[in-house]
């Protein structure tokens, strides 16, 4: 225990710029991926059936395969699709390497948005849509004032859910040199020669995180529960 | 009741047209044929009960007209315009035949009021004070003006229905189709819903009503249609068909519900 507060006390500073590069990368990460889930979802509950088929295949490949292995397709594939990314560093780190941990974090969470987005508009009764249509309005109309309203409330929750896991998940992007928790983690480690005093403290860390947004959650779960 | 002039001959007057018509409809769900070339002539003004046993394809028939379902062959025609070709826009149809579902479908996120205004004022663009003064109007007759600002989760089954009336008023539709309006209903809230559509009948509205309600029927409709196995069997004014009916399946259908 001692040894634990020794090492706060001495790499402190480092840990903060840890937490704070994981909360930006997840955040930018749950931001896009939320646009881009919502897309995903509207293309698989279209009437026309390309867009359905892309949506689909995209999803499944994504659910599919580890997050880490999407990680490395990520950054050692730009290049290959002739994608250059300049070497400019941003707050420290490299460019190329922020992008594609905050490009692949958002692949990944997207395809899980969009399930969420989807079994949210799918679990408003039919009835909502018929009522809408029967007064003449159209299919987007009805979506927008009568079947998103609704979808929202059982949506939101589980977006906060996913905003958890993404912060969990961004551990992952270490293995390609972003210096977020994980990373600062393994460094301290080299430096100090302490492997398992740094991994305690980072994992109280992110446990505060995810609370914090699990708290959250129950707030807006209250919040919608209430205007019904 | 007010007196209408309308006789209630089965066939076809040329010269007046029929507010609805439905012609050679036949409709499938997957390989079970639900509606059998059936034709319908509905008069302006007219109240049509549509009774038969449970499987006979009478919502489906109902839906139809709204478009709710598309037919597989066979023509539904508004006021001369078809609409099953694909030719005529089905909102700007839908905005003239309103619709009450059997299980109300009432918006939960909106009060009673926006669930009357709703349509009013983003499809008419009516201002918020004229669409609020039309849906008081509205809540007056099927008297729930002090449920204005309640939320549907608050209120009966009665109650939502009738809301939902109101709702289905708020376009001033000239067609309202009413899909079993009371067959969600405790017994002892049918009664309130069906006083409801009985003073609206007074209007001189059309009504197409799908129910089970015999002895309502009666009392309101102009003529009763009587579906079984997809097909319509018989078209008549109540009188004849309550009281004498001829055909064998109505005879024993209706010994069976009275």
């Amino acid at each position: 225990m001692d040894s634990i507060i020794h090492m706060w006390n001495q790499y402190n500073s480092l840990f903060i710029k840890g937490s704070l590069t994981t909360l930006v990368l997840s955040l930018i990460s749950v931001v896009t991926a939320m646009l881009l889930g919502s897309i995903l979802a509207f293309m698989k509950l279209s009437s026309y059936a390309p867009l359905r088929w892309v949506s689909n295949v995209y999803v499944e490949f994504i659910r599919g395969t580890p997050l880490m292995v999407q990680i490395a397709l990520v950054f050692y594939g730009l290049p290959y699709l002739g994608i250059n990314i300049p070497p400019i560093t941003l707050f420290g780190m490299d460019f190329a390497r922020l992008l594609s941990g905050v490009l692949a974090l958002t692949i990944n969470s997207s395809a899980y948005v969009c399930e969420i987005v989807r079994g949210g508009i799918l679990s408003i009764g039919k009835g909502q849509m018929e009522a809408a249509r029967s007064l003449g309005f159209d299919k987007t109309s009805s979506m927008i004032l009568v079947v998103m309203p609704q979808a929202i409330k059982n949506i939101l929750p589980s977006l906060g859910n996913e905003f958890i896991s993404l912060i969990k998940n961004s551990s992952q992007v270490s293995v390609i040199g972003i210096a977020e928790l994980m990373y600062t983690s393994d460094t301290i480690r080299g430096i100090s020669f302490k492997p398992f005093e740094p991994l305690v403290i980072i994992s109280v860390i992110y446990f505060i995180m995810t609370f914090i947004i699990s708290l959250g959650v129950k707030v807006i779960e209250k919040k919608m529960a209430k205007s019904t | 009741m007010k007196k209408r002039n309308i006789d209630e001959y089965e066939h076809f007057r040329p010269e007046i047209q029929p507010i609805i018509l439905v012609s050679h409809i036949s409709e499938n769900f997957k390989s079970l044929e639900v509606l059998k070339d059936n034709d319908l002539y509905v008069y302006q003004g007219q109240v049509i009960a549509i009774i038969g046993p449970s499987g006979s394809g009478k919502s489906t028939l109902l839906r139809c007209i709204n478009q709710l379902e598309t037919v597989k062959s066979g023509d539904i025609y508004y006021k001369n315009k078809c609409i099953t070709q694909g030719t005529v826009k089905i909102n700007d149809v839908r905005k003239r035949i309103g619709m009450v579902f059997q299980h109300f479908n009432l918006f939960p996120h909106l009060t009673v009021l926006e669930n009357i205004t709703l349509a009013p004022t983003h499809l008419k663009k009516i201002p918020k004070e004229q669409a609020n003064a039309l849906a008081e109007t509205l809540l007056t007759r099927v008297r729930l003006l002090d449920k204005r600002d309640v939320y549907p989760s608050m209120l009966s089954g009665g109650q939502k229905q009738r809301v939902a009336i109101a709702r289905a008023f708020s376009m001033e539709p000239d067609v309202i189709l009413f899909d079993e309006p009371t067959s969600a209903l405790d017994p002892e809230m049918v009664g309130e819903v069906l006083n409801v559509i009985k003073d609206l009948a007074k209007t001189g509205i059309t009504m197409i009503i799908v129910t089970h309600e015999m002895g309502f029927a009666r009392e309101v409709a102009t003529k009763v249609v009587f579906m079984d196995e997809g097909c319509i069997i018989a078209k008549d004014t109540p009188q004849k068909m309550f009281d004498k009916p001829e055909n064998e399946r109505i005879k024993s259908f209706l010994a069976k519900v009275l």
